[in-house]
């Protein structure tokens, strides 16, 4: 407990502590996310606001006004000491003539002072044609096809072999088994550059570098994490109905597929979200396997092609980056308790 | 956790026509991974150690041979950028390690404190970043730290006065006192992971020993420091073990903002970077071979120094360990 001031009751305290370190977790929310809102509003901008010194932080275009048939930038002009936007009709070097697009029958408005000193007067306005031109200049349809069929094919795999294995280390008892178990454990930590090289010379030799199959056979195979996540989830689930089914006569899998699978649906589901964004967001893999074959490339591959074909085009790029962005997004906001309890279940069990 | 500590638990063997069908129907059961552990692991292990004593480059594969440990002596004695990249490895978790730990640990303590209002709402939005693709976040934060047109620098200049802006202002990626924390920065969008597994820690600690603690009057440095991070140290194990693995392998973030040139002035060529380089780039596997294994073998002294380590601070209150 902090020390209580003797002006506040311990109620008053209390309510001043909690605006306090809500509005403190607010303000680190904001720092934390402000790249993000970055990102959205250069995607937003035009080439030309990109190219201007001094253009507004949010999407704008310059504020024109036409006047007798002949169009006009609209600047702010300090006149005596309002500040106003008004349109340059004439300009000098040392005074200037000005119209007040509000009121263009008062006419000309003449002003001292060097107009390229004056700011420009800008309007927001959002432009949505740079998501359309990654969308077609990055060929996102079918980078999306490409990541879609990697990450739906290596989730089935992943989930299917998994949960088999990680049955058999719930569920039965054999020689070994802590033993193995321990080196399910290993494989999560053995950094993946140490088998990597054998492997691919492997890929290389049988002719499958350049397709996805490297990426995708592999995940049959039962990863450790995967199997560890599982494995910790089905030794949570009462055995009492797998032993009433094994009384009736049901067999092994049958045990498997129909008693305790259902039970398991939270971790499965966690299971599955977990391995379909780490395809999904898969880079390296793709990267070195996919390596010259542009027309197999996933969504990470591509767009780090686009960022070198685009580097000074920062809006593009961010359109890009959160296009790239947006499924995951959106999946999440759909699917957060499930995902976030796989991460608890995976972190912390006892 | 069961992650680190064994069970206990020694189950009696069965025998006879139940522990027979026990270990046959446990073995089908593993099938997959025994299959896969065999042939994705074992002995792509074993091999990467016969691949780095031999000169294989897979441009010209006919040129095979055998060399010793001569790819060992060139990586450990002739070649400087090996050591180099090991050591800004090194220097870059000292610094990423630390930060990222530390933004998780006070995330988590503001989600699990009682003061503070819309928990749920604030742990999303915490977590949201880690959903977004690592690629599409580098280059979100490239922009945002972009020396002339990133909103950090024309912040920090308009708003708070400091000169970000310009030659002498704060050159995010190319100067080498920054660059750390930029790459820290960007894997700070990540921390929704090491925050819910901190949180979870938080919330296991027993409320009662807050109670009794706040009866003898401490504060909240005090609850912290002698209840809080003691009982969620298992916790935090696991989060520097898993830290600190990861950082071996480091090599998106600076992949994706340089292809490997090490710029600013070699800052960036982490050993998970030159690793790909010679491997994949020059195609030089035998050589790579033994960039492989010396993170292979850094990574796993690191571990067992943590791990010997984790007796004299790591509390597991079950009495395990």
């Amino acid at each position: 407990m902090a020390t209580q001031d003797s002006f506040l009751s311990i109620k008053q305290w209390n309510i001043l502590r909690s605006i306090g370190l809500t509005l403190f977790t607010l303000v680190v929310l904001i720092i934390f996310l402000l790249p993000l809102g970055y990102g959205v509003m250069t995607s937003l901008k035009t080439d030309s606001q990109l190219g201007t010194i001094g253009a507004p932080w949010y999407p704008a275009s310059p504020f024109v006004f036409e006047y007798e048939g002949k169009e006009y930038d609209v600047y702010e002009v300090e006149i005596d000491g309002s500040l106003l936007e008004l349109a340059l009709v004439k300009k000098g070097r040392e005074a200037s003539e000005f119209i007040d697009p509000n009121n263009p029958e008062a006419g000309i408005i003449a002003w001292e002072g060097r107009w390229r000193q004056l700011e420009q007067a800008w309007f927001f306005d959002p432009v949505w044609e740079n998501f359309i031109t990654a969308w077609n200049t990055i060929d996102f349809p079918r980078l999306l096809g490409n990541t879609m069929f990697y990450a739906v094919l290596s989730t089935i795999g992943a989930v299917a072999s998994a949960s088999l294995v990680a049955y058999g280390f719930a569920r039965y008892d054999f020689p070994g088994r802590s033993s193995l178990f321990m080196l399910v454990m290993a494989t999560i930590i053995l950094p993946p550059s140490v088998t990597l090289i054998p492997t691919y010379a492997f890929f290389h030799r049988i002719g499958w570098v350049g397709t996805w199959w490297p990426l995708i056979v592999p995940q049959f195979f039962a990863n450790g994490y995967n199997v560890f996540l599982l494995r910790q989830f089905f030794m949570g689930i009462p055995r009492a109905l797998d032993e009433a089914a094994m009384i009736d006569g049901a067999g092994h899998f049958r045990i498997f597929w129909s008693i305790v699978l259902p039970q398991a649906r939270p971790a499965l589901l966690a299971v599955t979200l977990f391995h379909f964004f780490f395809a999904w967001n898969d880079f390296f893999g793709p990267l070195i396997y996919l390596a010259g074959n542009p027309d197999s490339y996933p969504i990470t591959v591509g767009l780090d092609g686009f960022k070198g074909l685009y580097e000074q085009m920062d809006n593009l790029i961010q359109a890009a980056s959160l296009t790239a962005a947006f499924i995951p997004l959106l999946v999440f906001f759909f699917a957060q308790r499930v995902f976030m309890q796989g991460v608890v279940i995976t972190g912390v069990e006892k | 956790m069961t992650f680190f500590s064994p069970s206990a638990r020694n189950s009696t063997r069965r025998s006879g026509r139940i522990g027979k069908e026990q270990r046959r129907w446990g073995f089908a059961f593993l099938t997959p991974w025994l299959i896969g552990i065999v042939l994705f692991y074992l002995v792509p292990f074993v091999a990467s150690f016969w691949f780095s004593l031999v000169d294989f480059n897979l441009a010209n594969p006919e040129d095979t041979h055998y060399v010793g440990f001569r790819n060992w002596q060139r990586a450990i004695f002739e070649d400087p950028n090996v050591w180099e990249s090991f050591s800004v490895t090194f220097a870059f978790a000292a610094i990423s390690l630390p930060l990222g730990l530390g933004l998780a640990l006070m995330l988590a303590l503001l989600l699990n404190s009682k003061s503070v209002r819309g928990k749920a709402l604030f742990r999303t939005l915490f977590y949201m970043p880690t959903m977004i693709p690592l690629v599409a976040a580098v280059f979100i934060w490239t922009g945002v730290l972009n020396e002339q047109t990133g909103w950090v620098n024309l912040i920090l200049e308009n708003v708070f006065g400091i000169q970000a802006l310009g030659v002498n202002g704060l050159r995010w990626f190319a100067n080498t006192r920054l660059i750390y924390f930029s790459l820290t920065f960007i894997g700070l969008w990540g921390v929704g992971n090491t925050m819910l597994i901190t949180l979870a820690g938080l919330q296991s600690v027993p409320t009662d020993l807050y109670e009794a603690s706040e009866l003898d009057g401490a504060g909240f440095f005090q609850q912290l420091w002698y209840i809080t991070l003691p009982m969620i140290s298992p916790v935090l194990f696991y989060n520097i073990v898993l830290g600190v693995i990861g950082l071996m392998q480091y090599f998106l973030v600076p992949w994706v903002l340089n292809g490997g040139s090490g710029f600013p002035d070699g800052w960036t060529n982490f050993a998970g970077v030159y690793f790909f380089v010679q491997s994949f780039k020059f195609f030089n596997m035998g050589y790579g071979s033994v960039i492989a294994w010396l993170i292979f073998l850094i990574a796993l002294i690191l571990t067992l120094v943590l791990f010997g380590s984790a007796r004299y601070w790591v509390y597991y209150a079950g009495g395990e360990n």
